[in-house]
């Protein structure tokens, strides 16, 4: 047993010169200037306005897109579940290909492309929907799907000796007991969703992070301004996994009366 | 409600040379059966002998493979207006019971006559009540599935599917998940819908139930339809020797 002690060693070194640089790059050498995002001076207030002013963009942004990429997952969703081999090669075509394309790559694909080969205008803000709705709706499709094939066969048959339509038998059997095993990974996606908008800066949208670049482009003060850019996502975030959470409850709490 | 007519005029149910496949293993080996209007038909037979894929075809939560399936004056084929028009008319009750288990037992009752054939709500609610009543839980109605015995379960399945008010109610033995001390108060139900005239094609073992109310034993061994009796000649003097074995073994003890 002679490796033991050394990787000990190892990483008791290590233990201390990473919180020591770290240290050293921060504190030592860095001086801070918190002044560019202090609400207590006027320059302060002026900036934190300015990244502000990308906050309701972002939320519109996302939530847009989430609303589509939902519905589109759905759509998509149903064909899998087919009996029919050709329904379900539609499905699986449309998860694979739009699952395989990067958002970034898609969002400069959707601007730059989509307008020639369709010979029509798109603003950035159209494109940003575009690209991360398509993006998001494969991943969304899946979800769907698992979460409907998690239902037993029995609901779906029972609803089917009932009499009822395809469209009746998902909305008021299948759907609303599907949608409560789903939202924890459908909220998975309306966090990631909520980050991937930061993307669409690259296209010269101007939502949160493309005013945070911005405003370190003249501030000269990146280190402050991306940290106040962080703890913007943080709270955005953290309101979203709350209003998920309280879904959960209340299903869960639909749910108990039940059981 | 139609007069019972065992072995009269109307063929409600006509099945002919009906074959249905799961990949290589035959299911039903075509299979001709008849369904008189106001007929009671149970079927039985060991487990695997194609009883419940036989009823199953009937509202066609399987599709036949080959042969003739035709309900009420309407012929099952690819046409899916076809079947959902069978399925309004064709109540089933499952083993497992199949609740809805999101929706309280009124809106059980309530969502297929809501949905399918457009019947105002308070309508739909009168009309449950009265099943409920019928089938003895009128106080339940506010209730979630899962807050019932099973016995009270199924027979909310049974008045789920009365709603519809079929002119035929399938039994996919409707006992066999049951606690012993339930399956009387299912029992009871079935017996007096029997007695009101409704044509039923039960798969059950439950012998007593099928000597009281059948006007016809339907006994299957490996997909195909070994013999077909009255109750009182089949229970006395069963024919095949397939048939005998069988009943020896569920009526031993």
């Amino acid at each position: 047993m002679v490796g033991r002690p050394l990787v000990g060693r190892r990483l008791r070194l290590l233990a201390y010169i990473l919180p020591t640089a770290a240290l050293a790059g921060c504190g030592g050498n860095y001086n801070w200037g918190w002044y560019v995002v202090m609400p207590t001076t006027t320059q302060g207030q002026t900036n934190i306005q300015f990244l502000l002013g990308g906050l309701w963009t972002t939320i519109s942004l996302s939530l847009l897109a989430i609303a589509i990429s939902v519905t589109l997952g759905l759509l998509v969703a149903l064909p899998g579940l087919s009996t029919r081999p050709a329904w379900r090669s539609v499905n699986r075509i449309y998860v694979e290909l739009f699952r395989a394309i990067p958002i970034l790559v898609m969002l400069l694909w959707v601007y730059y492309g989509l307008p020639v080969v369709l010979d029509i205008k798109l603003d950035v803000f159209a494109a940003g929907v575009i690209a991360l709705a398509l993006c998001d709706s494969a991943f969304e499709a899946e979800i769907f799907r698992g979460g409907i094939q998690s239902i037993s066969r029995g609901q779906a048959e029972a609803a089917d000796s009932l009499g009822l339509s395809y469209w009746d038998k998902m909305r008021y059997v299948i759907l609303p007991q599907a949608i409560r095993r789903i939202l924890p990974p459908l909220g998975n996606q309306f966090v990631y969703m909520l980050k991937m908008s930061s993307l669409v800066s690259v296209i010269g949208l101007s939502e949160l992070t493309r005013r945070a670049n911005e405003l370190v482009v003249n501030q000269y003060r990146p280190l402050e301004i991306y940290t106040f850019l962080v703890l913007e996502y943080l709270v955005l975030i953290l309101i979203v996994s709350q209003g998920v959470r309280w879904l959960e409850r209340r299903l869960q709490a639909d749910e108990r009366q039940g059981r | 409600m139609t007069e019972a007519t065992p072995n009269g005029a109307g063929r409600i149910i006509s099945m002919s040379a009906v074959t249905k496949r799961f990949g290589d293993f035959a299911a039903l080996k075509a299979v001709d059966l008849e369904v008189g209007l106001g007929e009671r038909v149970v079927v039985c037979g060991p487990s695997g002998s194609g009883k419940s894929t036989l009823i199953r075809c009937i509202n066609q939560l399987e599709r036949h493979d080959e042969g003739r399936i035709v309900v009420d004056g309407i012929e099952l084929n690819d046409d899916v207006k076809n079947i959902t028009s069978v399925r309004r008319e064709v109540g089933m009750v499952f083993q497992q019971f199949n609740l809805f288990p999101h929706l309280t037992v009124l809106q059980n009752l309530t969502l297929a006559p809501m949905r399918a054939r457009k019947t105002p709500k308070s309508e739909a609610e009168a009309l449950a009540r009265r099943y409920l009543e019928r089938v003895r839980i009128p106080e339940q109605a506010e209730k979630y599935p899962a807050q019932l015995s099973g016995g009270q379960q199924q027979r909310v399945a049974i008045a789920r599917s009365l709603c519809m008010q079929p002119k035929i109610m399938l039994f996919d033995e409707p006992t066999s998940a049951l606690d012993p001390e339930m399956i009387k108060e299912v029992l009871d139900v079935m017996i007096e819908l029997a007695e009101d005239g409704m044509t039923m094609v039960c798969v059950t073992h439950e012998m007593g139930f099928a000597r009281k109310v059948a006007d016809k034993m339907v006994f299957m061994d490996e997909g195909q339809i070994v013999e077909v009796g009255t109750p009182t000649a089949f229970f006395s003097a069963p024919e095949s020797e397939r048939t005998k074995q069988f009943l020896s073994q569920i009526l031993a003890h």
